[in-house]
């Protein structure tokens, strides 16, 4: 099937979708956003985290063709023009980024929370990532990435 | 496969009367599991996330009827004081993007023993709204979860909603899992109190092939509980109404945890819960 949505302020449309593939799969291989990463597959991981119609949501659990005619935000999105957003900013200068498979969606859960709540507690922090899973930097990294993007935001 | 995403009630039932075989997907937490492992390979998927009415809920005669696609996260954030204890329960499943997706009609349909939803719909003998496009029907939760993963629901119907009333009293419920978010419950408890009736709901998850109302249980703690004056529960009559929960669990071992261990740690959901919910009964909240 054609599959025609808004990705980022743009549309894009995919020829030859599959009824029963994922959004993410849309994303990373027909439409060249490998921005979401593609680990679990079952929504355990939060790697492939992405907005649809400003909902976070991991798009891994999203059927392609629910995503029709909606507006799909991905990392790929979160910067403005080629200066990094101040939640990437901060997981660089805070050394919340090792391996960076999970970063991805990291940064757009954060941004997620700190859209809501621009002055999250830890515990606030910690359960708004709690679906997100890094397998490198036990965490306290990025929650001191998170504590920097917060308070440069505000 | 066959993809039909119909934006009418109406035109979904049709869908599904004239395709019985058609998986319904909403938030797609467990549908797009199984499609994504090759588990299932429906001929035909329903999206019912286009179906406005599924989004809506209201209140008339001290009921509340939810429509089979209000996310976790609303029920958190709309509902948290009419339905205190299925707003908790909504907090315990898995993390913020499933909470964003999944509903409770999806919990309903997938009807999993250990489906986060079910204990405090069936604390409250909450029905579910089932309709095709013959009629609608309305079957008590306790009688629609006819086994694991099992429901009543006939091959042309769709959940449109589930009906429950507000909270009467004091509500909890609780959960054991390996960490305190994204599990699937080792074993849960949901409680209601209705101290107008003197009446308790208990019931356990995950302890058993569906969720089950420790019927004993509540009829002990009902008998002993000083409704009047909001005395204290003494600690004897505590641990039988533990005890009496864990004896109405008939669990399995599996990967997540033992029978026994289940059977131990539902008995101390229950004690603790039930505390906790009468000390909120006795401050008057």
């Amino acid at each position: 099937m054609r599959l025609r949505l808004n990705i980022n302020g743009e549309t894009r449309e995919a020829d030859g979708v599959w009824e029963g593939e994922s959004l993410l799969y849309v994303l990373r291989e027909r439409l060249g956003f490998p921005g979401s990463k593609n680990a679990c597959e079952q929504g355990e991981c939060g790697s492939c985290s992405v907005y649809l119609d400003g909902v976070l949501v991991c798009s891994c659990l999203v059927l392609a063709g629910q995503a029709e005619g909606r507006e799909v935000v991905t990392v790929e999105g979160i910067a403005e023009g080629e200066e990094l957003h101040p939640v990437q900013r901060a997981f660089v200068e805070a050394g919340g980024v090792q391996c960076g498979f999970c970063t991805p969606g990291l940064i757009v859960a954060t941004h997620d929370l700190l859209g809501r709540n621009p002055d999250p507690t830890d515990a606030e922090i910690r359960e708004a990532l709690a679906g997100n899973l890094c397998r490198c930097t036990g965490y306290e990294k990025i929650l001191d990435a998170v504590r920097l993007a917060a308070e440069r935001m505000s | 496969m066959e993809f039909h995403s119909p934006d009418s009630w109406r035109e979904a039932l049709e869908v599904k009367a004239a395709q019985p075989e058609a998986v319904a997907i909403f938030g797609g937490t467990d549908v797009m599991v199984d499609l994504n492992f090759d588990r299932e390979r429906p001929g035909a998927v329903l999206d019912l996330t286009r179906v406005p009415e599924l989004g809506e809920w209201g209140e008339g005669d001290g009921r509340l009827r939810v429509g089979a696609g209000v996310t976790y996260t609303r029920i958190i954030s709309e509902l948290g004081s009419e339905l205190p204890g299925l707003a908790m329960a909504s907090r315990t499943v898995g993390s913020p993007q499933i909470r964003n997706r999944g509903t409770v009609g999806g919990n309903l349909g997938t009807a999993s023993p250990a489906g986060d939803a079910l204990p405090p719909l069936y604390v409250s003998d909450a029905e579910v709204e089932l309709a095709s496009t013959n009629g609608t029907r309305r079957v008590p939760v306790v009688e629609f979860i006819t086994g694991p993963k099992r429901n009543a629901m006939r091959p042309d119907e769709l959940i449109a909603a589930f009906h429950i009333p507000r909270a009467e009293g004091p509500q909890q419920y609780a959960k054991i899992g390996t960490r305190n978010a994204m599990v699937i419950a080792v074993c849960a408890f949901g409680l209601a109190l209705r101290p107008e009736r003197k009446r308790v709901g208990a019931c356990l998850g995950s302890a058993a092939p569906t969720p089950v109302r420790a019927r004993e249980a509540e009829e002990f703690i009902e008998s002993v509980l000083d409704w009047d004056s909001r005395g204290e529960i003494g600690d004897t009559e505590l641990r039988r109404f533990g005890e009496l929960v864990g004896e109405a669990a008939s669990p399995i071992s599996d990967v997540r945890g033992t029978a026994a261990y289940r059977t131990h740690a539902v008995g101390v959901l229950a004690r603790r819960t039930l505390g906790w919910a009468w000390d909120e009964y006795r401050r008057g909240e």
